[in-house]
C-alpha cells in the first residue's frame, strides 16, 4: 500500500481542480448560491414596492419578491456580460460595430477584473509564505501614483521602454510598501497586519497630499497630468472599450505565480515557511529573508494593480482613489484558497459582480451597497463551512488523522 | 461480587477503520487494571468512549450492575466515572482551589463562590490520599507531577469511584512516575478502581494488578504481572516477536567528529542553559546524554545543530569551526538531526510526505536543477525511502499529518540516514513511540554507529541510554556531571547522578585522586 502510483504530469488545470475540490468545491459553490438568495432576500427587503404589494395580499407579495429578485439577478447578469438576444444577434450579424456593442459589458467586466487578479494573487502567495498582506490597498495606491509619475515625467520614450519602466516604478513602489511591514515582522516580530495597515494610511495620505501637492496638474486642481501616449498600455479595441493588454499580463503573472510556488526551490521554501517556520529553520531555510521576501513580491504584485489602472484605464489620478480592490482581494485569494490559478476564476467572480452591478442599480434600483453584501456573505458562509454543512445536511469532511489521534486531539482540547 | 464497571461487546467505526472491535472489559472495585497497546490499538478510543467524548456504535457499559448510558462526560461523571488526561486542563493563572472547582463550584448566599470550604474539601482529599498538593497555589508555580495531583483531586473532589488515567506517566520524571504509582496503589487501598492506559512495559509490571492487551481494536489477551514477562507482552501487543533487547558489538573508534569545549548556552532571558560544559563523539560510538528533562539537553541540541547561537565556548564538527553557523552549513557537513519534537521542528505535518523526504536536501541535485524542483525524482526518492524504511502511509503525495507518530519519525530518519552522513544527533529519538517502532529506530541507529557515524543520543529514557549508548553523559542543571563507560554503570548510579549527586558515582570511578578531592 506504500507503493501508490501517483502521475507524474500533471497539467495546471488538473492542479487547479485537485487543488480546489480537495475538501470543499461542493461548500464553495454552496456558499455562493446561499449568499445570492440571501442577498435576493435582502434586496427585496430594501424595496418599497414589495412592502406595497405585502400590503395588497401575500401572494401578491411572494409573486412581486420574486420578481424583484430575478430581476436584480438578470440585470446582474446583463451588467456583467451582456444582453444574450443581443450578443446572439450579434453574433448571427456578424458586423463588427454591433459585436463591440453587445460584448462591451463582458469586456468591461474584464477591465474590472484586472486589479481584483493582480491583488488576489498578492495576498495568495503573500498567504502561502505565511503572511497576512493587508496592505494591498495600499500597495496598489503607491503603485498606480509612481507608475503616473513616471508615465507623465519621461517624454520621448518610444512605448516599449516608457511602459515597462513605469510598471517597474509602480512595482518598486509596491514592492517598498510590502518590503517596510515584511522587514519589520522578520527583525523585530511586529505584527504584519498592523504594520500593513498603518503603510495603507500612509500610502492614502501620501497620495493625496501628492495630488494635491507635487504631483498636481498645473491646469486642473486636485488632479495629475494625464501620462504620455507612450505609456498607455494597449488597448485591444476603440474607445469607449477600454479592454487593455493589463489583463492578459495578469494571467501570465498567475501563471508565473503558480510555477514559482510549486515548482521552484524558492516555491517550496515559501511555502515551508508558511506551513511550518520553524522546521524551515530547521531545514536551513532562511525563513526571515523569505519573509522579507514573501512580502515585498506580495507588495510589487499588488503594486502592478495600480500600475495597470493607471497605465491601462484612468491615465491620470484624481482625489477620490478609494478603489477597496485590496481589501476585496483577501477575500478573491480565500475563495480561491490561495492558489494562483484559482484566483484567476475568484478574481472574475467579482470584478463580473462589481462591474455587472451598475446596470443592476440602474435597472432596478437597488444600491450597488448590495453586491458588498452579497461579496460578504459568501466568505461569511466559506469562513464558516458549518453553517452550510448544516443548512444542506452535508457530512463533515472524513479526517485524515487516525481515530486515535483524532480521540486523543478532541479529549484534550 | 459484581464488577464496579463492566462493558460489553463494545465496538466504534470510524470511516475505514475498525477502532474498537466487540470489545469486553471487566474492571473490579479496587484494583488497578492496565490496557495496554500499542499507539493506534484504541485505546484512547476505549476510554473517550467510556468518558462520553464518542458513543459507540454496538455494546453496553455497566456501572455496579445496572447499565448506563454515558453520552456527554458529565453523564461519566454523575456515574462516578473520572479521566485524568494525558495533556492536563488546568489554567495556569488559577489556584489550584479554583482550578479544582471550576465547574462544580460551591457558593455562599448570593452566588459567592465559597473557596473555604472547598479549599477545605481538598486539603482532606489531599490528607487521605497522601497527595500532599497546596490548595492556594498557582498552577504555574507548581511541577507538573503536582499537577497532575490535581487533576486526580478533580476527580475526587467530584467523588469519582472510577479514575481513568490516559498515559499518566508521558510527562514524569522518572521519580515522579514512583511517586505517581506509590499514589495509584494508595487511591485503590482505599477502594477506588483505576484504568490504566499506557504502552510502557516496566509500568504495567510494577504497578498493574490485571493487565490486558489490545491490538487492532481487539482485545488480545488478559494475564497479572506475575505470569507475564516483558517479551511475551511485547510480543501480544505488536503481534510478533520482539527484541528488546538491543544487540551490538564493541564499538570500533575512530576520529574525532564532534568536539564541544567550554560551551555555554543561555536562553532568552539570558539564563544560563547550557553552563560550561566540554565533550566529544568519535566515530564508531554513542555518546548518550542522559538527565531529567530540562537540564539544558535541549538547549545543547538546538545549539549543536545551529537553531540557536551559543553565548561562548567552541564547537567543531570534522574539524570545522561551527560556531555560530546556520542549519544549512551543519547539515552540509553530513550532520543529521533528529529533533526532539517532531512535528514542530521536524515535519512541515500538511506537506506530503515526498516533500517531506527532501525537506532539507530539495535544493541539490538531483532534486533540483538550477532552481526548477524535478518533481520525478522527489517522487522517485520518496518511493525508494518509503520501501526502505517501511513507511506505513497511503501514498507518497498523503500529508504527512494522517501518519501514526511511528511512521511520522521514519520519514525524519529516513530523510536523515539516506543522506550521506558523519554526525547523527538525536534528540528522544523514540518519544511517544510504541514498540515495534522503538525497536525499529534503535537498529537503524546501532547500523549507523557500526557504519562509523558518530552519534550523540539525548534521551529521558533511561532504557534507552543505557542500551545504546557506549558512554553516558550525565547532565544536571546545565553541567556535564560525569562521563561514564556504559558498561561500568548501574541505573541506581545514573539516577543519583540525575538528581545532582556526584559522589558515589565517582567513587566507582578509577581515579582515586578525584574521590579525595569530593569528600575533602
Amino acid at each position: 500500500m506504500a507503493n501508490q502510483p501517483s502521475k507524474t504530469i500533471k497539467n495546471p488545470i488538473k492542479i487547479f481542480y485537485e487543488e480546489v475540490s480537495k475538501n470543499s468545491i461542493t461548500i464553495i459553490f454552496l456558499a455562493i448560491f446561499t449568499g445570492l438568495v440571501l442577498g435576493g432576500i435582502m434586496a427585496a427587503a430594501t424595496s418599497v414596492e414589495i412592502y406595497t404589494a405585502f400590503g395588497t395580499s401575500f401572494g401578491e407579495g411572494m409573486r412581486a419578491t420574486v420578481e424583484l429578485i430575478w430581476k436584480t439577478y438578470s440585470s446582474l447578469f446583463i451588467g456583467a456580460f451582456g444582453t444574450p438576444s443581443k450578443m446572439i444577434e450579434a453574433l448571427r450579424g456578424g458586423e463588427s460595430k454591433a459585436m463591440l456593442a453587445a460584448f462591451k459589458p463582458f469586456f468591461e467586466s474584464l477591465v474590472v477584473t484586472t486589479p481584483y487578479l493582480f491583488t488576489g494573487l498578492a495576498i495568495a502567495m503573500g498567504f502561502r509564505a505565511g503572511v497576512f498582506n493587508i496592505g494591498a490597498e495600499g500597495q496598489l495606491y503607491m503603485g498606480s501614483i509612481m507608475a503616473g509619475w513616471a508615465g507623465w515625467t519621461f517624454k520621448g520614450l518610444p512605448p516599449i521602454v516608457h511602459i515597462p519602466l513605469a510598471m517597474g516604478i509602480g512595482m518598486l513602489a509596491g514592492g517598498l510598501w510590502g518590503f517596510f511591514p515584511g522587514w519589520l515582522k522578520a527583525k523585530t516580530g511586529a505584527h504584519e497586519v498592523i504594520n500593513t495597515i498603518m503603510m495603507n494610511y500612509i500610502a492614502f495620505n501620501l497620495a493625496e497630499y501628492l495630488i494635491a501637492g507635487p504631483f498636481q496638474d498645473p491646469k486642473e486642481a486636485f488632479k495629475t497630468p494625464f501620462i504620455q501616449e507612450s505609456a498607455h498600455l494597449f488597448r485591444f479595441f476603440e474607445s469607449p472599450m477600454r479592454f487593455h493588454i493589463g489583463f492578459f499580463i495578469a494571467i501570465a503573472m498567475a501563471v508565473l505565480i503558480w510555477y514559482m510556488l510549486f515548482k521552484t526551490t524558492w516555491g517550496f521554501e515559501f511555502r515551508s515557511v508558511g506551513l511550518n517556520p520553524n522546521a524551515s529553520k530547521y531545514a536551513g531555510i532562511n525563513s526571515t529573508l523569505i519573509t522579507i521576501l514573501a512580502m515585498t513580491i506580495s507588495g510589487a504584485v499588488a503594486g502592478m494593480a495600480g500600475a495597470t489602472e493607471m497605465l491601462g484605464v484612468t491615465f491620470r489620478q484624481t482625489q477620490s482613489l478609494s478603489t477597496g480592490y485590496g481589501f476585496d482581494a483577501i477575500a478573491v485569494a480565500l475563495l480561491a484558497k490561495n492558489h494562483p490559478l484559482a484566483v484567476i476564476i475568484t478574481a472574475m467572480l467579482f470584478g463580473f459582480m462589481r462591474s455587472g452591478s451598475r446596470v443592476m442599480q440602474l435597472r432596478t434600483g437597488i444600491p450597488i451597497d448590495i453586491i458588498s453584501i452579497l461579496q460578504a456573505l459568501i466568505i461569511f458562509f466559506i469562513a464558516a463551512p458549518a453553517i452550510i454543512r448544516t443548512i444542506y445536511r452535508l457530512k463533515e469532511p472524513s479526517t485524515t488523522l487516525e481515530p486515535e489521534t483524532a480521540a486523543g486531539e478532541k479529549s484534550n482540547g | 461480587m459484581a464488577p464496579i464497571l463492566e462493558l460489553r461487546g463494545i465496538t466504534k467505526r470510524f470511516p475505514g477503520v475498525l477502532a474498537n472491535d466487540h470489545i469486553d472489559l471487566q474492571l473490579h472495585k479496587g484494583e488497578i487494571l492496565a490496557l495496554l497497546g500499542e499507539n493506534g490499538a484504541g485505546k484512547t478510543t476505549l476510554m473517550n468512549i467510556l468518558y462520553g467524548l464518542y458513543s459507540p456504535d454496538e455494546g453496553e457499559i455497566f456501572v455496579n450492575g445496572q447499565p448506563v448510558t454515558i453520552k456527554s462526560p458529565t453523564d461519566a461523571i454523575h456515574a462516578g466515572i473520572g479521566m485524568v488526561h494525558q495533556h492536563f486542563m488546568l489554567i495556569p493563572v488559577f489556584t489550584v482551589t479554583e482550578n479544582v472547582m471550576l465547574g462544580d463550584e460551591y457558593l455562599k448566599f448570593g452566588g459567592i463562590l465559597d473557596q473555604k470550604r472547598a479549599s477545605k474539601k481538598i486539603k482532606e482529599i489531599s490528607n487521605q490520599f497522601n497527595l500532599d498538593v497546596d490548595p492556594n497555589e498557582l498552577i504555574d508555580d507548581i511541577s507538573v507531577g503536582t499537577q497532575q495531583r490535581v487533576e486526580i483531586i478533580k476527580l475526587l473532589f467530584r467523588n469519582a469511584e472510577i479514575l481513568i488515567m490516559d498515559e499518566p506517566s508521558a510527562v514524569l520524571t522518572p521519580q515522579e512516575v514512583d511517586e505517581l504509582f506509590k499514589i495509584m496503589k494508595n487511591l485503590v487501598a482505599q477502594g477506588k478502581s483505576i484504568i490504566f492506559i499506557t504502552h510502557k512495559l516496566r509500568e504495567v509490571m510494577e504497578c498493574a494488578d490485571r493487565i490486558m492487551v489490545i491490538r487492532h481494536g481487539k482485545v488480545v489477551g488478559e494475564v497479572t504481572p506475575e505470569k507475564a514477562d516483558n517479551n511475551q507482552l511485547a510480543a501480544m501487543m505488536v503481534g510478533r516477536p520482539v527484541e528488546l533487547k538491543v544487540q551490538k558489538e564493541e564499538s570500533k573508534l575512530g576520529d574525532v567528529v564532534l568536539d564541544v569545549k567550554n560551551l555555554t548556552v543561555k536562553n532568552r532571558n539570558k539564563k544560563i542553559e547550557v553552563d560550561d560544559i566540554s565533550f566529544e563523539v568519535k566515530a564508531g560510538e554513542i555518546l548518550g546524554v542522559a538527565g531529567v528533562q530540562g537540564n539544558g539537553q535541549t538547549e545543547l541540541v538546538r545549539c549543536l545543530t545551529g537553531l540557536i547561537k551559543a553565548e561562548s565556548g567552541k564547537i567543531s564538527i570534522l574539524g570545522q569551526d561551527v560556531f555560530h553557523s546556520n542549519p544549512r552549513v551543519i547539515t552540509e557537513l553530513g550532520v543529521a538531526h533528529i529533533p526532539e519534537d517532531r512535528q514542530k521542528d521536524g515535519l512541515v505535518l500538511q506537506s506530503p510526505v515526498q516533500d517531506n523526504l527532501v525537506l532539507n536536501t530539495y535544493y541539490q541535485t538531483p532534486f533540483s536543477k538550477g532552481i526548477v524542483i524535478q518533481p520525478k525524482v522527489v517522487e522517485e526518492n520518496a518511493k525508494n525511502l518509503v520501501n526502505a524504511f517501511d513507511i506505513r502511509t497511503p501514498g507518497i503525495t498523503s500529508a504527512v499529518i494522517g501518519l501514526s507518530g511511528g511512521n511520522q519519525q521514519k520519514v525524519i530518519v529516513a530523510r536523515e540516514f539516506s543522506r550521506p552522513i558523519k554526525l547523527l544527533i538525536a534528540s528522544q529519538p523514540t518519544r511517544g513511540l510504541d514498540v515495534g517502532s522503538i525497536e525499529y529506530i534503535h537498529r537503524r541507529m546501532i547500523e549507523k554507529r557500526d557504519e562509523g557515524c558518530a552519534i550523540l543520543l539525548v534521551s529521558t529514557e533511561l532504557d534507552e541510554v543505557m542500551q545504546l549508548a557506549d558512554r553516558i553523559a550525565v547532565m544536571f542543571r546545565g553541567k556535564i556531571l560525569s562521563i561514564v563507560d556504559a558498561d561500568m554503570v548501574t541505573k541506581e548510579d545514573l539516577g543519583l547522578l540525575m538528581a545532582g549527586i556526584t559522589a558515589d558515582i565517582s567513587a566507582k570511578k578509577r581515579k582515586p585522586k578525584k574521590i579525595r578531592e569530593i569528600v575533602t
